[in-house]
């Protein structure tokens, strides 16, 4: 049981050293944002799993935690990039396509 | 009262699975849920009764394999990405239309669009999830959306309406 176990957290720390690479190395605010949630998500859920799977006794509190960061940490990241885009945060030249140009122009004007 | 009880259950049986069974806990997790219930239901609005209870379940157990199965794809195609020497990001800000009317559908499709392959989901209205996309493929807003959001729509379309 005890070699899962580190299997599952050797998994957690990989995504999060992808996580961390990612975002230093993504060009902008919103690349870096999907580079940090997503890794981080599942590095979260293997290393929680991975500590479930070497005593059972803490899964179902596992399980609450698992739902908690699975439903929070997109919300957080759709806020962070929500906010960037607001105050115009300067983009990656390399974007192809922008149609939300316009979309938040009244809020803009009211935050000012 | 419908939706005291249903609140209940959401604040105490939560609290059971993270204290286990142990009479202390459950009596003072009892008294403080009710205390919570009785005053979120009288003070809040929100939609919620016995009936939702269904729904819940068939979310756990018809979302919730699809969503970890997109979420490893995703993180493996993250890796990829990063990892790639010369960075492959072809990044652009789309908006894709959506059928599901409910606000928890909603929340829902936009979060499962943020935790799926190169896709995060920035703002919702009425009929679009507008989404910033890694590696834009397709030319029209019905092509973005067969590309990004059609498996969920399905799935949740069954389950919220």
């Amino acid at each position: 049981m005890i070699i899962i176990t580190y299997i599952l957290m050797v998994i957690g720390a990989f995504f999060y050293a992808i996580g961390g690479l990612g975002i230093y190395r993504m060009p902008d605010l919103f690349n870096r944002a999907q580079a940090g949630t997503k890794a981080t998500t599942l590095g979260t859920l293997s290393l929680l799993l991975g500590i479930g799977v070497a005593n059972p006794a803490w899964l179902p509190k596992i399980f609450i935690i698992i739902i908690f960061i699975a439903v929070t940490n997109p919300v957080g990241s759709s806020a962070l990039a929500r906010a960037g885009y607001v105050t115009g945060v300067a983009k990656y030249e390399g974007t192809v396509i922008d149609e939300m140009q316009g979309y938040f122009v009244e809020e803009c004007e009211i935050d000012e | 009262m419908n939706k005291f009880i249903t609140t209940f259950l959401v604040i105490f049986i939560p609290w059971i699975l993270l204290t286990g069974l142990n009479i202390m806990e459950i009596a003072l997790g009892g008294i403080v849920s009710i205390i919570i219930s009785v005053i979120i239901s009288k003070q809040l609005d929100y939609g919620m009764n016995v009936y939702s209870i269904p729904k819940v379940f068939k979310f756990l157990f018809i979302y919730i394999p699809v969503f970890i199965v997109e979420l490893i794809k995703a993180n493996l195609d993250v890796a990829i990405r990063v990892l790639n020497p010369k960075l492959p990001i072809n990044p652009g800000f789309v908006k894709i239309p959506t059928n599901i009317k409910s606000d928890y559908g909603r929340l829902t499709l936009a979060n499962s669009i943020t935790l799926t392959p190169g896709t995060l989901s920035i703002d919702v209205d009425d009929q679009f999830v507008y989404i910033h996309w890694i590696d834009v493929k397709g030319n029209s807003p019905e092509e973005y959306q067969a590309n990004v959001s059609s498996s969920f729509e399905k799935l949740l379309g069954g389950i919220f309406k």
